[in-house]
């Protein structure tokens, strides 16, 4: 049994039950004379919620363990002395318990007296008021009166005198030693001193929950204090996760945007478009305002959890960035003419037509985003197919998870994760390898980080020391630091050890897998040129640490493997899937909770877009499009031919548009100039086209190439599913009308229907997204059984979801492997062609951070920007010293494909060789330095590899420059009147 | 309760490298945060805030939990003391016997409040509850050493700071 709670409860049900929920026998008691029976080792006060009986509560929490320090829960037990916590007590057999009794009606009228004589009682302007557990419970309890003269107190600023010089030092400039004035140093929310009651709440979410230990209480007895390192919220470590604004009982941790706007007074249920974790939550409104975003306890992917940017960056979507008129115009050069929609739509048909019939019915193409929802990017897809003709789609998922649809489709047979998260908590062998799951998937990293508290064990592979491989109570047993491009040598070369030292579980194998091609592997894997001392030359991972890591997840219990991008945008990306495959069938670790083969999803919805036929080889379902049954389903659905060959990837349509045969772009919430490598390479091609239609929320970069702008709708704004990393489908819901006047999918529809019109064909007639589900779950198996109806249901489901699955699949490959049997796959290493050499002897490698998104197009316009204002460039001190590079210097970051500028930071973080940024900002253009290398097998660039040159630098580069004002002239907008 | 003389008053703050050699022989301890930071106090009289993040990346930590337990002890003091420090006892005993009064006297002669230093650097003044020297009250306790039935007449020449 682990000793880890998932908090259960009945659909829709959201009461905090005080303490969590415990998995035993059942124990049957006595309370208030109502009978209840609860597992064993649940707290009487859990019990007494169960049984609908209310015990005052002030500390305690359902998502924390019990504390029993509020003294405000007790009860009486027949049989036992005084009166216990209720939150510490557990039940037992035939307990009988009171809550309603003289004494201790008393005894809580007391404890709440004194929690009130040092609060202030400024409830009617209090920003929590009608939103107050401190309220609540002083009603209930019947809190009267306050026989307390005032005396010392945290509320008073000119209060009482100092009660010693070190105090009055420490508090400075106040009359009352013991008043510390409002910190309202983050962004979001406000910490107050004056109201704490010294619940430790906080403390405990931000430990027990987040895992960040950023809160403590400071001082004893009455002293005591919520404090945290450093100055103030702000230079502390906390990472705005809002755990603790959330465990809060009073005003003392509260948002800003509640103070501002007001109790919300109601709430929808929605999905999060950030990250691949997915995470539910409630958006508090005021009429069509957004007052909050709660995390919903109920939410199966974050269990009631959440990060900065789901939780507090949502202000994008209010931005005065934001683009609410379409726009046209005939070429670039020209500045942008605000029209009305018909006109616009009208514009890109005839163009788009145009272009079709002078260069071809594959002249053109669209991008679908793994940013929109599944019914919009399945329209956006059946839009190229079913309108243009030809099978010219691709998506954002090209430039990071291709290889992963590719590799677990050959070897398991289904493109997708196998565990659901809840699986983590069952883990015993973390293997962690190319993500960085405390900045990308906050989330999800909490959830593993309480796991790895609770005893399991940590391998990273990794380049960089992330905050996973050491923070606080979190160490990783290995980290692998190898040099990036080596990813299948290391993974092959830990297959090689589980192989030959006769650790693999043989009968699994044999059970599952296709053995002939196990020993056919087994041999290609035994091989002394994939032995961890074969290839330490290589990979820079010392033998005798990979042996030890290799062992360890061989023979620890329950492996799972996590990974990211780290893997798969290197020119080897499918192959490391492939190999991190073969290593989980070869120590049985697919098919049962707390194990598989896990991609940590970088985008809310890149599971969703490529499940819906983005790609140009595949429609709905993974189904290859050469297939004949596959088209006839779609064809007798939408009622056209369609294109039996495959069309154009990204990459592919850019090489065609400098060659100029491809001219015409639909492109829906992707920024491809900024997010795909070689940027110049990019621009030529986006210039070269003569119809660029970009569909977004702001003027992004790509935007400055293009002809025709149709402005988007927020996931606020819009009705729909996002499919997250663990297949979860989940709703996404409409709190708001769109400000740009229609939900995405409207305005696909209305696009495809000005096409349509052009050539004298009937239009689309969809009224609500549930209609498109509808299509989806007709025309593809695996979601033949998913409907609104079964979402409101079920809260949300995990594809496959059809008759063999009515409630959804949360763990893949549980009786055997979709594709029948495992295959092993050969992983042969092959060294990327981007070599360092003498003018380029650094290894450049990316990624993300915690407060940005992406190419920050959404948080670079919230308050998150406080955190990480600009890229910069991590380099080890000894390749600083030599380049004669200072912290904070300018430097100029060069490659075979172009060079930028950014200022540098020195850390250990990386190791000598290798420098590491990140993308968020245009300015910086991370991505001008990256090259066109891309994945063997589906094109997913290779942003982790680029050889590069750094050195000291006194401004931006030429490019940098240029770019900056070309973008500035390009965005210029004539008013609708002009 | 120790209060043992610091070896090392004279010298400023420590640097991250010196705290980390004070404490390097105690990594091994089971529960090692009390132990080091009684041995920082030892070597350098008071805990400074540098050893905050050194302590926290050693056993790591959140620097927020080191804070936490250095400032759950009123005995760990975040700056140097005087050269001396007088306790006096605040507790219910010696209040019965008249510390209250003593204390306020020889607060007011030496012109500091509790936790004060005199500005010659002699001697700091801090309040303690109980010394478990209630059969001899008021009592007090000058770096270390008890003192049973005091008066501030006494208290002061303890301390060298005269009548």
């Amino acid at each position: 049994m682990k000793d880890f709670i998932i908090p259960q409860f009945a659909p829709g049900d959201e009461r905090d039950m005080g303490t969590p929920a415990r998995h035993g026998p059942p124990v049957c008691l006595t309370i208030d004379g109502v009978q209840v029976t609860v597992p064993e080792g649940t707290s009487v006060m859990r019990a007494a919620m169960m049984a609908e009986v209310q015990i005052p509560k002030l500390c305690a929490s359902d998502n924390l363990e019990a504390f029993g320090s509020c003294r405000l829960c007790v009860v009486e037990i027949e049989g036992r002395r005084g009166t216990p916590a209720s939150c510490t007590t557990p039940v037992a057999e035939g307990m009988v318990v009171r809550t309603q009794t003289d004494k201790i009606r008393k005894l809580r009228r007391g404890v709440m007296e004194l929690y009130v004589s040092d609060h202030p009682l400024d409830c009617l302007t209090c920003a929590a008021n009608g939103d107050c557990e401190l309220q609540d419970a002083a009603g209930q309890v019947g809190l009267r009166d306050v026989r307390y003269t005032p005396g010392a107190n945290h509320f008073d600023v000119s209060g009482q005198g100092a009660r010693s010089q070190a105090e009055a030092r420490l508090r400075g400039g106040h009359d009352n030693p013991l008043f510390i004035p409002k910190d309202d140093s983050n962004p979001y929310f406000t910490y107050d001193p004056s109201k704490c009651i010294v619940c430790s709440r906080c403390v405990r979410a931000c430990e027990e929950v987040q895992g960040t230990f950023a809160l403590t209480i400071e001082g004893r007895g009455f002293d005591s204090r919520v404090a945290v390192a450093g100055e103030n919220f702000l230079a502390s470590d906390c990472v705005s996760c809002g755990a603790c604004v959330q465990a809060c009982p009073t005003a003392t941790l509260q948002e800003k945007s509640v103070a501002a706007l007001g109790t919300p007074t109601r709430s929808v249920i929605t999905t999060c478009a950030y990250c691949g974790v997915g995470c539910s939550f409630k958006a508090e409104m005021n009429g069509d305002t957004l007052v909050r975003m709660v995390p919903w306890k109920n939410g199966k992917a974050n269990r009631g959890h959440s990060c900065v940017k789901g939780r507090f960056a949502y202000g994008y979507a209010a931005h005065k960035d934001r683009i609410l008129s379409p726009m046209i115009r005939d070429s670039i050069d020209e500045p942008w003419r605000e029209v009305a929609w018909d006109e616009a739509l009208a514009f890109a048909a005839r163009r788009m037509h145009a272009i079709q019939e002078r260069h071809g019915r594959r002249s053109v193409g669209v991008i679908t985003s793994s940013r929109c929802t599944n019914e919009e990017t399945y329209l956006v897809q059946k839009l190229t197919r079913a309108v243009f003709g030809n099978n010219n789609t691709d998506t954002c998922a090209r430039v990071c998870h291709s290889p992963t649809g590719y590799g677990l489709g050959k070897t398991f047979g289904t493109s997708a994760g196998t565990q659901d998260f809840d699986s983590v908590e069952q883990t015993d062998v973390v293997l962690i390898i190319g993500a960085n799951p405390t900045d990308g998937h906050p989330v999800f990293a909490s959830r593993l980080k309480k796991r790895l508290r609770a005893g399991a064990r940590l391998i990273v592979v990794d380049p960089r020391r992330t905050d996973i491989v050491r923070s606080a109570h979190v160490e990783a047993d290995h980290h692998l630091p190898l040099r990036p491009g080596t990813n299948v040598a290391v993974v092959s070369a830990m297959a090689h050890v589980i192989v030959t030292e006769g650790l693999m579980d043989e009968a699994y194998i044999r059970d599952r897998c296709d053995w002939d091609e196990f020993q056919h592997y087994a041999e290609f894997i035994a091989d002394p040129r994939h032995a961890p001392e074969a290839v330490e030359a290589l990979t820079g991972v010392p033998a005798a640490d990979l042996r030890a890591a290799a062992r360890l997840f061989a023979t620890g219990g329950n492996g799972a493997i996590y990974y990211g991008l780290g893997v798969t945008e290197h020119s080897q990306g499918s192959t490391t899937v492939m190999a991190i495959a073969n290593l989980a069938m070869l120590t049985g670790n697919i098919g049962r909770p707390g194990v598989g083969v896990n991609p940590l999803r970088g985008q809310n919805n890149v599971q969703g877009a490529c499940d819906m036929g983005s790609f140009p080889h595949e429609l709905p379902g993974y189904r290859h499009v050469k297939l004949p049954d596959v088209r006839a389903i779609f064809e007798a659905a939408w009622g056209v031919k369609i294109d039996p060959e495959p069309g154009l990837r990204i990459p592919n349509m850019l090489d065609a548009a400098v060659e100029g045969t491809f001219k015409g772009l639909y492109c829906q919430g992707e920024d491809i100039l900024q997010s795909d490598p070689d940027t110049h390479h990019v621009a030529a091609g986006l210039k070269a086209m003569e119809c660029v239609i970009v569909h977004d929320l702001f003027l992004n970069e790509t935007a400055n190439y293009a002809h025709v702008f149709l402005p988007g709708s927020s996931f606020l704004e819009k009705d729909g599913t996002f499919t997250n990393a663990e297949r979860r489908i989940n709703r996404v819901r409409r709190v708001m009308a769109p400000r740009n006047g229609y939900e995405d999918w409207e305005v696909t529809q209305m696009l495809a229907n000005a096409l349509l019109k052009e050539t004298g064909r009937a239009g689309w007639h969809y009224t609500h997204p549930s209609q498109i589900m509808d299509e989806i779950a007709a025309t593809t198996p695996s979601f033949a059984g998913v409907s609104y109806e079964r979402l409101e249901e079920l809260g949300s489901v995990q594809w496959p979801c059809n008759e063999a699955a009515p409630q959804g699949t949360p763990l893949m490959h549980v009786d055997g492997f979709q594709a029948g049997r495992g295959h092993f796959m050969i992983t042969e290493y092959v060294a990327t062609d981007e070599r360092t050499g003498p003018r380029f002897p650094l290894l450049l490698t990316t990624g993300r951070i915690l407060s940005q998104y992406n190419v920050g197009a959404q948080t670079r316009r919230t308050e998150n920007s406080i955190w990480h204002d600009q890229d910069v460039l991590e380099i080890h001190p000894h390749d600083a010293e030599v380049r004669g590079v200072n912290e904070g210097d300018w430097v100029r970051l060069a490659s075979r494909a172009g060079e930028t500028t950014l200022r540098a930071v020195l850390t250990d973080r990386v190791s000598p060789g290798v420098v590491y940024t990140t993308f968020h900002h245009p300015m910086t253009q991370a991505n001008v330095v990256t090259t066109d290398f891309s994945d063997w097998a589906t094109n997913c660039p290779e942003y982790k590899v680029t050889a590069v040159q750094v050195s000291p630098s006194n401004g931006p580069s030429d490019w940098q420059r240029d770019y900056q004002a070309q973008a500035e002239r390009s965005r210029r907008v004539l008013s609708a009147a002009e | 309760m120790r209060d043992p003389a610091p070896a090392n008053l004279a010298a400023a703050t420590p640097s991250a490298e010196d705290i980390r050699q004070i404490v390097a022989p105690l990594t091994a301890l089971e529960g090692p945060l009390l132990p080091m930071l009684h041995a920082i106090q030892a070597e350098w009289g008071h805990v400074p805030q540098a050893a905050v993040p050194v302590l926290a990346d050693l056993l790591n930590l959140g620097r927020a939990e080191v804070l936490g337990v250095i400032s759950f002890y009123h005995d760990f003091r975040d700056h140097p003391a005087g050269r001396q420090v007088l306790k006096i006892c605040r507790a219910e005993a010696c209040q019965a016997m008249g510390g209250t009064g003593v204390a306020a006297e020889t607060l007011a002669r030496l012109g500091v409040d509790w936790h004060g230093t005199t500005p010659d650097g002699a001697v700091t003044v801090e309040p303690v509850y109980c010394l478990g020297l209630c059969a001899c009250g008021p009592a007090a306790m000058l770096d270390g050493r008890l003192l049973g039935r005091v008066d501030a007449d006494r208290l002061l020449a303890e301390t060298g700071a005269g009548a």
